[in-house]
């Protein structure tokens, strides 16, 4: 038995539908094992360190060339930071990061800048992460003068003009500033720059939450045009699940610094397992007064992954909790063929055990 | 019996650039017991229109028409100091940003309290052994206690229990909640929005409620008027707005919104099913379109709508029985009437 929780805590490692992936031919693209991040809590400038903050505690999952895993949770969960340390833009604190068979942690920094040319990202929020001062042409152009790409500014020129059109924004506008966009507009700068230089793997961390409802629609559209035209893999972290039901190939659902559940988007939608998933897809308020709704509310709220509870996690909060859920944390297991469940009400009776699936799995 | 009646109220803000119209001579009431969804997208004038009901509008910008009538007060005829005796009294006001709205020197007791000493309803001992009450009323667990902390000790859930809390700390009639659960996780949304519906039952009390979540609006809401670009442009009850949208803008909007369960099958490496959306952005308001200022987005736009606003004028049995707009429905599209305010 593996001691409950605590940041020496074996793992619960299997990649998040690591038996889905594998109709995919040549293995995963993104392979991350048993990610870690912790922070440390510091109570002073100079104090030492009071404790730890578990933002990430033992994350697997994979994804496929071409595919889309929607990474869910609310705030706490550790979604956004489990997308900064695949992109490095943290530290992680413990666990592997393989991109393409390169072990993204062991990269000296000269070579994960040019793995950067591979893996690019998309912001929440198209206000703060373009830079106010730059024009949108010079926005888009950015990366390809870092990476010098191109034989000479009239065609790296002629590579923005190409990308703003491909996002759907006249190239006559690239002299302008982010200001003089709409939300939508700055978040289709944003998506073009991501595309600049011909990324296989995309991490959009929650790149339609701040639009408006008419704008989103056309953003997660460009999104799924642009996978389908260049075979772009997306890390789509987001909190919207009705969202996500309509781009992801695969859904892992997190909760305080864990993966809970993962399975394909029709499991997940029509067959969801974990008492928390199934609170948060009960959780959502329906467009529709004609139908009334059983709705299950969650009592209390999520704990501090500084302290996270013992046993499951979400056993505070559970409406099905049983007698082991406050002593025994339950690992993720394969209870059908790529639905991975960690809760002790589905114990996998036969079913693949974590750890099983080292890389033959994919 | 409505207690709110709104008729033509104009919000402007004199800015540098230009005069901005964020609220343009909008009507609508609210009636007893009831509650009102406020729905639109960022920049559409709802939050100014819930300013305004309190006369709390941040300059530059002023009520510069329209009469805000509350149980038979005119408030916008009303000195300062006698409008202070509405707000938090009779109409009070549930912020969006738990973090913000909260003086974080103070503790939640206190803060919950000021009210009520402000007014001059309770002194010091009394109103804080109140808020405690209010605290338990909000079902915060352990109030007694929890008085005496400091907003950063909170969950944003128990924060914004404490801002419900807050309004209604002096029993007003009627609560304005301008996106009450935006900021807070949707399991908490869920929990929040339950609150919100029984304390309205159980304390008999009318709500405007402001958001952009279409769910909340289906779920909450008895009658809904949408806003786009400072206008109401379409009112009706919320079976029948979600039904059949009359509005080529509400019916837009319903379009785009991803329903759960509505996304398709998708097959291995298939297609995804794409989402409707409504063309182009929501427009600066500081340069709105000729005529409807929906016109440029408008799948159904006639020649007459880039030259004409069209009027909100009722529709459908409201049109016949001659009430006032919004008893059943109104529209402001020329879909709907013509320039005389003829049904089509």
């Amino acid at each position: 038995m593996r001691p409950a929780g605590g940041p020496g805590a074996a793992p619960s490692g299997a990649p998040a539908g690591g038996a889905e992936a594998r109709r995919f031919v040549g293995g995963p693209l993104l392979e991350v094992r048993d990610l870690v991040k912790h922070f440390p809590i510091r109570l002073g400038l100079f104090a030492g360190v009071s404790g730890w903050v578990r933002a990430v505690d033992g994350v697997s999952l994979s994804i496929a060339p071409g595919e889309t895993l929607a990474l869910v949770g609310e705030s706490g969960s550790g979604k956004t930071t489990t997308g900064r340390c695949i992109l490095r833009l943290i530290e992680p604190t413990r666990g592997s990061v393989r991109f393409d068979g390169a072990d993204l942690l062991a990269l000296p920094p000269r070579d994960m800048r040019r793995m950067r040319r591979q893996i690019q990202v998309i912001f929440q929020d198209p206000y703060g992460s373009l830079n106010p001062r730059m024009r949108a042409g010079e926005i888009v152009r950015e990366p390809l003068d870092i990476h010098r790409i191109g034989a000479g500014r009239a065609e790296r020129d002629d590579r923005v003009a190409a990308l703003l059109r491909k996002v759907g924004l006249d190239p006559a506008m690239r002299d302008r500033y982010p200001h003089e966009f709409s939300g939508g507009q700055r978040q289709r700068i944003g998506v073009a720059r991501a595309l600049a230089l011909q990324p296989r793997l995309i991490v959009a961390d929650e790149p339609v939450s701040a639009l408006d409802v008419s704008v989103q629609a056309q953003v997660i559209n460009l999104l799924m045009d642009l996978q389908e035209e260049f075979g772009i893999a997306y890390l789509f972290i987001a909190h919207d699940l009705a969202v996500v039901e309509r781009i992801a190939d695969r859904v892992a659902v997190m909760y305080l610094g864990r993966i809970v559940e993962s399975a394909s988007r029709e499991e997940i939608f029509k067959n969801p397992l974990h008492p928390y998933t199934r609170a948060l897809l009960q959780a959502i308020p329906i467009p529709d007064p004609a139908r009334a709704r059983e709705r299950q509310v969650l009592r209390g709220d999520p704990p501090s992954p500084a302290q996270p509870p013992p046993g499951c996690r979400f056993h505070p909060r559970c409406p099905s909790a049983i007698e082991t859920c406050d002593r025994i944390e339950p690992p993720l297991l394969e209870v059908a063929p790529g639905h991975w469940v960690a809760c002790h009400l589905y114990p996998g009776e036969g079913g693949t055990r974590g750890n099983l699936s080292a890389p033959g799995c994919v | 019996m409505s207690i709110l009646e709104v008729s033509d109220l104009s919000t402007h803000f004199g800015t540098a650039a230009g005069e901005v119209r964020a609220v343009d001579r909008i009507s609508f009431r609210v009636e007893e017991g009831e509650t009102l969804g406020l729905v639109g997208e960022s920049g559409c004038g709802k939050s100014v229109t819930a300013l305004s009901l309190l006369r709390l509008v941040p300059p530059p910008g002023r009520i510069v028409a329209g009469r805000i009538i509350y149980k038979g007060t005119d408030l916008t005829a009303l000195p300062e100091k006698k409008m202070r005796a509405f707000r938090g009294r009779e109409i009070a006001l549930i912020f969006q940003e738990p973090s913000t709205a909260l003086n974080p020197v103070f503790t939640v007791g206190y803060q919950i309290a000021e009210g009520l000493i402000v007014h001059g309803m309770m002194k010091k001992k009394e109103a804080l052994r109140e808020a405690v009450r209010l605290m338990q009323l909000v079902r915060i667990p352990d109030a007694e206690r929890r008085a005496r902390e400091y907003p950063h000790q909170m969950s944003g859930g128990t924060r914004q229990r404490v801002l419900i809390a807050m309004a209604l700390a002096c029993r007003p009639s009627l609560l304005v909640a301008d996106e009450p659960t935006t900021a807070i996780d949707v399991t908490i949304q869920a929990e929040i929005l339950d609150l919100l519906r029984t304390l309205k039952r159980e304390l008999r009390l009318s709500l405007i409620l402001i958001t952009h979540n279409l769910g909340i609006i289906a779920e909450t809401a008895d009658r809904v008027a949408v806003m786009y670009a400072g206008r109401i442009v379409e009112e009706a009850r919320v079976a029948d707005l979600f039904a059949s949208p009359r509005h080529p803008y509400t019916a837009g909007l319903l379009r785009s919104v991803p329903r759960l369960g509505e996304a398709g099958p998708s097959t291995p490496g298939g297609r995804k099913q794409r989402l409707p959306s409504i063309e182009g952005s929501v427009p600066d308001m500081l340069h709105l379109p000729s005529g409807c200022a929906f016109h440029p987005r408008c799948p159904d736009v006639m020649p007459e709508c880039r030259e004409r606003s069209p009027r909100i004028l009722p529709v459908g049995a409201a049109a016949s029985s001659a009430a006032s707009p919004g008893a059943a429905g109104a529209v402001a599209c020329f879909k709907h009437h013509d320039g005389e305010g003829r049904p089509r």
